[in-house]
């Protein structure tokens, strides 16, 4: 008990059944949704090969009894050696029909295996397939409040968990409980008492499962946790460590992981221990069970107490208790525990996979982004007079179509004019992180945000892609409402390249293409140029064709970044984000870059966020921002000669925090 | 499994233990169906009712002994393998803290995060089973087999046809299975790779409106993965129907051969109690059969884990501890002899070639070069992060590799490019530096390093909770709360690496300026972008390609270096240049 408060671990919820069975039923749900027709089949072959294997203890029985009577009609006629010929007339259609029904069992056994291995699968696939296109939809504030390893878990561990409980532990409770009733019905017909014996004993045996099973289940349950802070301790502490070396801080990291380590062993301990010990006790006490039903069964014969059993009623006599029932009662006794043991072994299966599928439903609950939108961005043709029309073929001229509620459709040519007019916007509510922003950007223009941490520059860019919606004013885009315009098409015509650059498994050309999928190597390869891309990407191994991985790892922060820059510059958008886009590139290659960033930009409206000022000196419109609030704004050569905050910036007598 | 057995340590006493409770239980589950055999037997021969009261208690007290060693032997088995992988996670986490920054750079973090997870799970598991399994599993088998032909006579002759059919069934699957399998597992990793690498991309996904392209990419993977685990799950559904056959096959051959013995020899060689035996042992031989091929193929999956615990186990640090170790740096003077470095034995050049610097104790020192000049490399050397490969760095007058390497440490701090910060409180993570530091001294070195007024302007102070990653704090302030950090160990020397390039000019230079005011003796080397960050140091160095190409004070480079009169011309008048 002292341990347990020292833990500091919440006690895991307690299971709600009723969420519980609410959540099976989704997975039984989704299981016959994904195969309609082969999921009842399946479930048939399950059923019919847990009776077939039920009812051979009948013909086990009839053999038997054959046998013995042969022997004792033998032994009092005093024959030596009875005929087989003689009994093999009874014998050999038992074991016909006997060999027939394995054989039936057999085949479908064969077929339900087979088919759960594909069903499991296919289940799974879907899930996952579910889970991902779900997620793809979901805001991008889903992502900025959920740590990315508890996102991948719902990938690796509750999948896996649900693997076990679809191939493994619904095809063992089905069959089982054929298993168990169809026993319980062929023992009802042999003799009630015997029964009432067997499901006492049945009926300790669930109540020790359901404790111990529980109990178990609960610290597997615990573990999976211990499993998690421990995994983000090492994680932390490996991707410190040379942190750690330099400050000769080993023994202390050591400290805390045995800490940490102790209590995953706690845990991982005691979770095995419930989960080992179950069998054991379960099967003996269908041990005890056993010799408990043959000694009763025993006194009954030799006391020769009426038997009262389905058969007799059927037949509306009372008979005697006799040693040919009560041997083939004996095996049934065994096979109904070990079926009530196997079902114990599955509790924790059970458990732990019910709670990854609550998770996995929680992911696939979550509400996605929202798209109103109505506005889409289409090819088009200029005529003579000016004048729009749309035309399926690629034009290089893009034009917004703006169907309205009359019924008529009008276009807008896509200029990239963008303006935002007293945005107010938190991302809690009641926590406004900007107050009153409004921009003007007109077509070919460079838009500077400068300000501390914090003070909202990345905000304002989420505002314009629509990363989040603004809680007041308004932000227009060519003239249209961002809002009415399908998020696809608005985000299609902005290009953005961001701090922490992301890149993606595959060849660098792949990368570069990202940005448009339609373009051509020669397209890519310009893209690159203008980014000043060219020249190192030529140099690496295979060029163009280099496989990067783990997100680029062979190559440096500020090469990345030109990466980014070219996968932006290939999408061709009239307006294009750059948040601190080249902060990882050192002056010395930014001065070389920046003639290709100048030709980029011409013609596009960019916004741009940067904390060295010699990105952003040559803007058209500088802002800066504090706590949410444009404070000055104008060009480098206004605010110099204002002598505000970017004066006190630009000759370092304020700091940026 | 041999090289992991020696984490086994305090629990060498459950496993123990735990295969003399499995003997005990394993002898007792055997005797129990023989002395059943009585009973029925004895039952239909009508004994008294008094022998079927002995037999049955006797057989419960049986049944309850077998509860207590098989619950026993759950419980220290349990014991065992959690603490073994308590055990070997703990070894391996000892180890990786032992590493060399060499070492170090070997394994990515991720690689180390699943060794001593999922892998230490796997062995964890593998080692429960063979435990619970490996003595249980034959001793039954053996026992099994050895009472059938006693008991049973020519109707053994059933296993002697159903064993190498089931044995020859089992490795078949397992051999086909398992290559499948672990091929499946590798897709399976690239497969979650690629949504881990799709979350973390997220923002680029949305912004370039991918998410279809991004649903139908992986929709082919999950398709592709869905066909190869349905094929290796396939082979693997083959063991019930095979085993099934087997059980089947021994009923129908005990009950047909058995009831011809008992008729032709009148009931005098084997009775129906004989019968009822053998299909208990036939069932026992299988399950038997089946947990041994079930224990060789954990083992052989569990193969690949061990392989690479094994892997961390045996690195050695590449570093040599020294065998009269110095303890004590006497000053603060750096000295690099025809200094070369290269990371590993094989690279083709070295990162750094023949450097010869002499610092005093007390200078201040700017380094200056671009990306890849190896400016990281050269300080490395000083803390002795790395040896160098060819001639020798000396601190104090002594050679690095002469001390001892906590104490070398102790007096020159580093503040790493890549820095972090640990989830934890602020004084916490101040206190890295120095673990009894006073809340006076946190003042002091948070005072230099410019990081007082921003951690009294959170509400807790120093007890603000910093997440895992520093990413409750800006860039800049996390630079110089590692700058802080770094100051409380009180050094000789401070070696800052790029460790002001999130931090405003104007605090930059008011750290440089409190170095001056309150740490004069200690020599400082500071790696740059920014030209101001070191224009007023005592001596500069230009880097370039892993060598010295000039030193000197800002006014003689000015004049001899036209690479450090480039960058300073483009930093201090950066955008006239580029506006032309």
């Amino acid at each position: 008990m002292k341990k347990k408060n020292k833990n500091n671990i919440p006690d895991s919820p307690k299971p709600k059944s009723g969420i519980s069975i609410h959540t099976f039923r989704r997975i039984i749900k989704i299981l016959y949704e994904s195969y309609p027709r082969l999921i009842p089949f399946t479930a048939f072959c399950i059923v019919f090969s847990a009776i077939v294997n039920a009812i051979p203890s009948i013909f086990v029985q009839k053999i038997l009894a054959v046998v013995t009577e042969c022997l004792s009609d033998g032994v009092s006629s005093g024959a030596v050696g009875i005929e087989w010929s003689e009994a093999s007339g009874k014998i050999i259609p038992l074991i016909i029909v006997l060999i027939v029904l394995y054989i039936l069992s057999i085949i479908s056994m064969t077929i339900y295996t087979q088919l759960m291995a594909f069903i499991t699968q296919g289940f799974l696939s879907k899930l996952r397939c579910r889970m991902f296109d779900g997620m793809q939809n979901l805001p991008i504030g889903y992502f900025d409040t959920h740590k990315h390893g508890d996102i991948m878990s719902y990938y690796t561990n509750d999948i896996d968990t649900l693997r076990q409980l679809v191939s493994q532990s619904l095809p063992q409770l089905l069959q089982s409980i054929v298993i168990v009733a169809s026993v319980l019905g062929i023992m009802l017909w042999y003799s009630i008492w015997m029964t009432l014996i067997v499901a006492v004993g049945v009926a300790a045996m669930i109540f020790v499962s359901g404790k111990i099973g529980g109990s178990s289940a609960k610290y597997f349950i615990r573990q999976q946790r211990s499993i998690g802070s421990t995994e983000g301790y090492i994680q932390e502490m490996m991707n410190g460590q040379k942190v750690i070396k330099v400050f000769s801080h080993e023994k202390k990291a050591k400290e805390g992981f045995e800490e940490i380590n102790d209590r995953l062993y706690q845990d991982s301990y005691k979770a095995h221990a419930y989960a080992n010990a179950l069998g054991p006790i379960i099967m003996n006490i269908g041990n005890i069970l056993y010799v408990m039903s043959a000694m009763l069964g025993g006194i009954f014969i030799l006391s020769k107490i009426p038997n009262i059993s389905v058969s007799c009623i059927a037949a509306g006599t009372i008979g005697v208790l006799s040693v040919d029932i009560l041997v083939p009662f004996l095996s049934m006794t065994k096979q109904f525990t070990g079926n009530v043991n196997q079902l114990s072994q599955q509790i924790n299966s059970i458990v732990m996979g019910l709670a990854g599928a609550e998770r996995i439903f929680s992911l696939m609950d979550e509400a996605p982004e929202t798209d109103e939108g109505y506005v889409t961005l289409v090819n088009a043709k200029l005529g003579e007079n000016g004048e729009i029309t749309e035309t399926p073929e690629h034009t290089g001229t893009w034009a917004w179509k703006h169907p309205h509620s009359d019924g008529t459709i009008t276009y807008t040519l896509l200029r990239g004019d963008v303006r935002m007019t007293d945005v107010d916007f938190g991302y809690v509510p009641g926590k406004d992180v900007l107050h009153d922003v409004s921009v003007y950007a007109e077509p070919g223009q460079k838009i500077a945000f400068v300000g501390a941490t914090g003070a909202g520059k990345t905000t304002i860019t989420n505002l314009i892609n629509r990363f989040y919606d603004i809680a007041d004013g308004k932000i227009r885009y060519d003239g249209i409402n961002v809002s009415k315009i399908k998020k696809a098409d608005l985000r299609r015509s902005l290009g953005i390249v961001l701090q922490d650059t992301n890149l993606f498994t595959g060849t660098v050309m792949d990368n570069i293409r990202y940005g448009n999928l339609n373009a051509t190597d020669e397209q890519c390869r310009a893209a690159a140029e203008l980014a000043g891309a060219d020249d190192f990407i030529r140099r690496l191994p295979k060029g163009y064709d280099t496989e990067l991985s783990n997100n680029g790892a062979n190559l440096s922060q500020g090469q990345r970044q030109l990466i980014a820059i070219a996968r932006a510059a290939v999408a061709d958008p009239p307006v294009m984000i750059l948040d601190e886009a080249t902060s990882s590139i050192d002056t010395r290659t930014e001065a070389i870059v920046s003639r290709g960033m100048d030709k980029l930009m011409e013609g596009r409206t960019v916004f741009v966020i940067a904390h060295r000022l010699s990105t952003v000196m040559n803007s058209d419109v500088i802002m800066v921002l504090d706590h949410g609030r444009i404070i000055e704004r104008g060009n480098h050569d206004k605010l110099i000669a204002d002598k505000g905050t970017y004066y006190q910036l630009y000759t370092g007598a304020f700091e940026l925090e | 499994m041999l090289r992991l057995i020696k984490c086994l340590r305090e629990y060498k006493k459950p496993t123990v233990l735990t295969l003399i409770f499995i003997i005990c239980e394993a002898v007792i589950e055997t005797l129990i169906p023989f002395i059943t055999a009585n009973l029925i037997n004895g039952i239909q021969a009508g004994i008294s009712m008094n022998r079927v009261a002995v037999l049955g208690i006797i057989l419960i007290l049986m049944a309850m002994l077998s509860l207590c060693f098989g619950g026993a032997a759950g419980l220290t088995c349990s014991k065992a393998s959690s603490g073994f992988a308590k055990n070997i996670r703990s070894d391996v986490f000892s180890r990786v803290q032992e590493f060399a920054f060499q070492n170090i750079d070997r394994f990515s973090s991720s690689s180390l995060v699943t060794r001593m997870t999922t892998d230490v799970t796997n062995v964890q598991m593998a080692y429960m089973m063979l435990i619970r399994t490996a003595v249980r599993a034959p001793l039954m088998l053996i026992f099994s087999v050895v009472m059938a032909f006693i008991m049973g006579g020519a109707l053994a002759t059933s296993f002697v046809i159903i064993i190498p059919v089931l044995v020859f069934g089992l490795l078949l699957i397992a051999h086909n299975a398992m290559p499948a399998f672990r091929a499946v597992f590798r897709k399976y990793d690239k497969l979650n790779e690629s949504i881990e690498e799709n979350v973390r991309g997220m923002r680029v996904v949305k912004g370039f409106a991918r998410e279809e392209y991004e649903k139908k990419k992986f929709g082919k993977a999950a398709e592709n993965i869905q066909a190869d685990f349905t094929k290796a799950e396939r082979i693997v559904a083959f063991n019930s129907p095979l085993m099934q056959i087997c059980v089947y096959f021994n009923m129908v051959f005990v009950l047909l051969v058995g009831s011809k013995l008992i008729l032709r020899y009148n009931g005098t060689v084997i009775g129906v109690g004989e019968i009822s035996a053998m299909l208990n042992y036939g069932m026992q031989i299988l399950i038997q059969l089946m947990m041994l091929s079930m224990v060789y193929v954990m083992l052989t999956m569990s193969g690949e884990s061990i392989k690479r615990i094994s892997e961390v186990l045996d690195e050695q640090s590449s570093l040599k501890e020294p065998e009269n170790p110095v303890f004590e740096v006497k000053d603060g003077s750096v000295d690099f002899d025809g200094v070369s470095f290269s990371y590993s034995k094989d690279a083709e050049r070295y990162a750094l070639s023949d450097i010869n610097l002499h610092i005093k104790s007390g200078m201040t020192v700017g380094i200056l070069g671009g990306t890849g000049s190896s400016k990281s490399s050269l300080v490395q050397l000083i803390p002795r992060l790395y040896d160098a490969t060819a001639g020798t760095v000396s601190v104090g007058g002594v050679d690095v590799r002469k001390y001892d390497l906590e104490s070398l440490r102790g007096q020159v701090a580093m503040v790493l490019q890549k820095n972090m910060l640990f989830s934890g409180t602020i004084r916490e993570n101040l206190r890295w530096g120095n673990e009894n530091a006073t809340d006076e001294e946190l003042d002091e070195v948070c005072r230099i390093a410019q990081a007082d007024s921003f951690v009294k302007s959170f509400p807790d102070g120093y007890d603000t909770f910093i997440e895992q990653g520093g990413t409750n704090v800006s860039g800049g302030q996390k630079q110089r709360l590692c700058i802080a950090r770094a100051l409380l160990r009180k050094p000789k020397i401070l070696i800052l690496d790029d460790s002001t390039s999130a931090v405003d000019t104007k605090t930059d230079a008011l750290i440089r300026s409190e170095f001056k005011k309150y740490i004069p003796e200690t020599t400082k080397l500071i790696i740059a972008q920014r030209i101001s960050s070191v224009m007023d140091s005592d001596l500069i160095i230009i880097m370039e390609g892993g060598s010295i190409s000039a030193a000197g004070t800002h006014d003689e480079l000015m004049k001899s270096s036209s690479i450090y009169r480039e960058i300073y011309e483009q930093q201090t008048r950066g955008n006239e240049a580029s506006e032309q």
